[in-house]
């Protein structure tokens, strides 16, 4: 019975798997499947990935470069003295916040290059940003010359901040010493001609306040014509109709910058001013252009390092001082944009 | 009524002879302020251009020349060997092409995506990458350091490439010149059986070209600027890009150094800039007027 059975099963299965099951499922599953998935994934579904396809290869590039970066930043910034060679040799590291209390001890330099840093940015930006304001107005006013002047101004754009930085060092520097007949180099030399003493900018024993001049002299330089780019491309677009009624009532030259150019033109004030911040707590090449890489003049005691190149000077030693160093950054920059957006909003006449 | 016209022309004539003195007077000084600007903002690149075509005794004479008394070429040739630049320019020649090309190839596909294409999410993920662009990039740049560490890439041409390949403020400066594109000129490509690939080769970038020029000469521009990141991830000279070479060769700062052959290495690099400066000003001031980037 048992056989009879078994062999029973055997033969119905047998005639179900070979005759039926297969038949059935080749004729009517497989074609309605392999034909609906054909529709579906060429027609529909494929229309809906096919984007995806345009977008890998900068979703990955993005995904390893970018988003990765951001959640790794800030995971061994929390990694107590986390360095890249200590993880290769298989230390592990707990967390915590020392790498914070690191950057913040008074002998990392960190609170040098934070002064630095807050000097430069804080003195450069209003002070690039008035002069390009008046550079861009004056621009405006005049008709021949107008297209000439406005390619000389954005000449300081597309250079070498590095090349342009020693041309600056250049200038300021002593020409020929130890040689019979040192000259105070040609700024000095200028200078002179107004009848002012010469002032030693970036040599030995140089002032932190001449060194910072220079600096600043150079930021202000290479700042200038992208501030003075959209200052003028907003000026153009101003309506021409308020100056009209202006003059009409022959209000006079000061009245009409205060009260008709430079609100309408807050918007574009605005973008250049938090621009101009971004830019200012990141500065770092301009000063290497200018004092090589020790970010110091030679011969003086006082570092002119920024707080980019603390970061840069923490990484390949320290990674998670680095890291703790790059948030902080970012946290000063959020914080100065979101003061900088709730007062322009308040200002800003649109 | 006649009287009173031939008043009100009088008035009109004292006010625009009073009128014109004044602003003949506010010209002038318009002008007077514009030039001796212009004057300072030149400088510089005037000092460096003739202080290279001087000899070094020329250059320490007490009262400068404003000319050189003779002009020495041999500094040029001089600055090449003694930073190595000749070397330099091939790789940074050779790392902007590469890195230009590949760089265009995945933001026109991935624009083309953002603009014209539909997928779930779409709206989400462009906002995402835009949020990524508040960060600075020393955030990135810790990490990315690990990164190809990790991959065994340091002192290869692929470290100094492939990181920097997507920027999602070209992705946003194409996107935007994409969505101009009317619809209905894909919708007509669709009907006529057109793939997407040879819509975008054949009607989007002809069209979008002012823009990706903008890109290309950007890039270009970041790669011959690049100074931090080469430095971090070669180890040998010989793989670092040309504005490493050029703060590298010349350190000396006590004022001894050969400044002419210094000025002449200065303006060997800053050469290609005023080329481009010249002949494509208008692709980089448009490009830059919609961003705050450099490079």
């Amino acid at each position: 019975m048992d056989d009879n059975k078994k062999t029973g099963g055997w033969f119905t299965e047998a005639v179900l798997n070979t005759f039926f099951k297969e038949w059935v499922w080749n004729t009517f599953c497989v074609k309605w499947f392999w034909k609906s998935f054909c529709v579906n994934l060429v027609y529909k579904k494929f229309d809906k990935w096919k984007a995806w396809i345009y977008l890998v290869p900068a979703i990955v590039l993005l995904l390893v470069f970018t988003v990765w970066p951001i959640i790794n930043t800030v995971r061994i910034a929390f990694l107590d003295g986390y360095s890249i060679l200590g993880e290769v040799g298989g230390e592990t590291y707990s967390f915590g916040i020392s790498n914070f209390l690191d950057v913040l001890d008074e002998y990392s330099g960190f609170g040098e290059a934070l002064k630095n840093t807050l000097w430069l940015t804080f003195i450069t930006v209003p002070l690039s940003t008035i002069l390009a304001l008046i550079i861009a107005v004056c621009l405006n006013s005049i008709k021949p010359l107008q297209k000439f002047l406005q390619t000389i101004f954005f000449l300081p754009y597309v250079t070498n901040s590095i090349a342009i930085g020693m041309v600056f060092e250049a200038m300021f520097n002593i020409v020929g010493l130890g040689t019979s007949d040192p000259s105070f180099g040609i700024i000095n030399n200028i200078l002179g001609v107004f009848g002012l003493d010469p002032i030693n900018w970036i040599n030995i024993n140089s002032s932190y306040w001449a060194n910072m001049a220079v600096m600043i002299i150079y930021i202000v330089w290479n700042a200038l014509p992208f501030k003075i780019l959209i200052l003028l491309g907003g000026l153009q677009s101003v309506n021409k109709q308020y100056y009209d009624a202006a003059k009409i009532d022959s209000t006079p030259r000061i009245r009409v910058f205060t009260r008709i150019t430079v609100p309408l033109l807050s918007p574009m004030i605005a973008y250049v001013v938090i621009t101009g911040f971004i830019g200012g707590f990141k500065e770092y090449s301009s000063i290497v252009g200018i004092f090589g890489d020790d970010m110091q003049a030679v011969g003086t005691e006082h570092t002119l390092n920024t707080m980019v190149g603390y970061i840069y000077d923490a990484l390949g030693n320290n990674e998670g001082r680095a890291s703790a160093a790059a948030l902080i950054l970012f946290a000063i920059i959020f914080v100065v944009t979101m003061i900088n957006l709730r007062v322009s909003k308040k200002k800003t006449h649109y | 009524m006649a009287n009173q016209a031939t008043m009100h022309e009088k008035d009109l004539q004292k006010v625009t002879s009073s009128q014109r003195v004044v602003s003949i007077l506010v010209k002038t000084l318009l002008y007077a302020f514009l030039s001796l600007m212009a004057l300072i903002v030149v400088f510089p690149f005037y000092w460096m251009i003739i202080s290279s075509l001087k000899s070094i005794t020329e250059y320490r004479l007490p009262i400068p020349t404003l000319f050189p008394k003779e002009i020495i070429w041999h500094n040029y040739i001089e600055a090449f060997s003694a930073a190595n630049l000749d070397r330099l320019f091939l790789n940074t020649v050779y790392v902007g092409v590469v890195s230009t090309l590949l760089s265009l190839v995945i933001t026109v596909l991935c624009a083309f995506a953002f603009a014209r294409l539909e997928f779930k999410g779409k709206n989400a993920l462009f906002a995402a990458l835009l949020g990524t662009m508040m960060i600075p990039g020393e955030l990135f740049t810790i990490t990315n350091f690990i990164t190809v560490n990790n991959f065994g890439w340091i002192d290869t041409y692929t470290v100094l490439i492939v990181p920097f390949l997507v920027s999602i403020f070209y992705i946003y400066l194409l996107r935007q010149n994409f969505l101009q594109i009317p619809n209905e000129l894909y919708l007509a490509a669709k009907v006529d059986g057109t793939s997407d690939l040879k819509y975008l080769w054949k009607v989007m970038i002809p069209l979008s070209l002012p823009t990706l020029i903008s890109i290309t000469i950007l890039k270009m521009m970041g790669a011959w600027n690049s100074y931090v990141w080469p430095r971090l991830v070669t180890t040998s000279e010989e793989m670092r890009l040309i504005t490493n070479g050029l703060r590298d060769a010349f350190t000396d700062m006590s004022g001894q150094a050969n400044v002419p052959v210094q000025m002449a290495a200065v303006a060997i690099v800053s050469f290609p800039l005023f080329l481009v400066f010249l002949f494509l000003r208008k692709y980089i001031m448009k490009g830059v007027s919609r961003s705050g980037i450099k490079g």
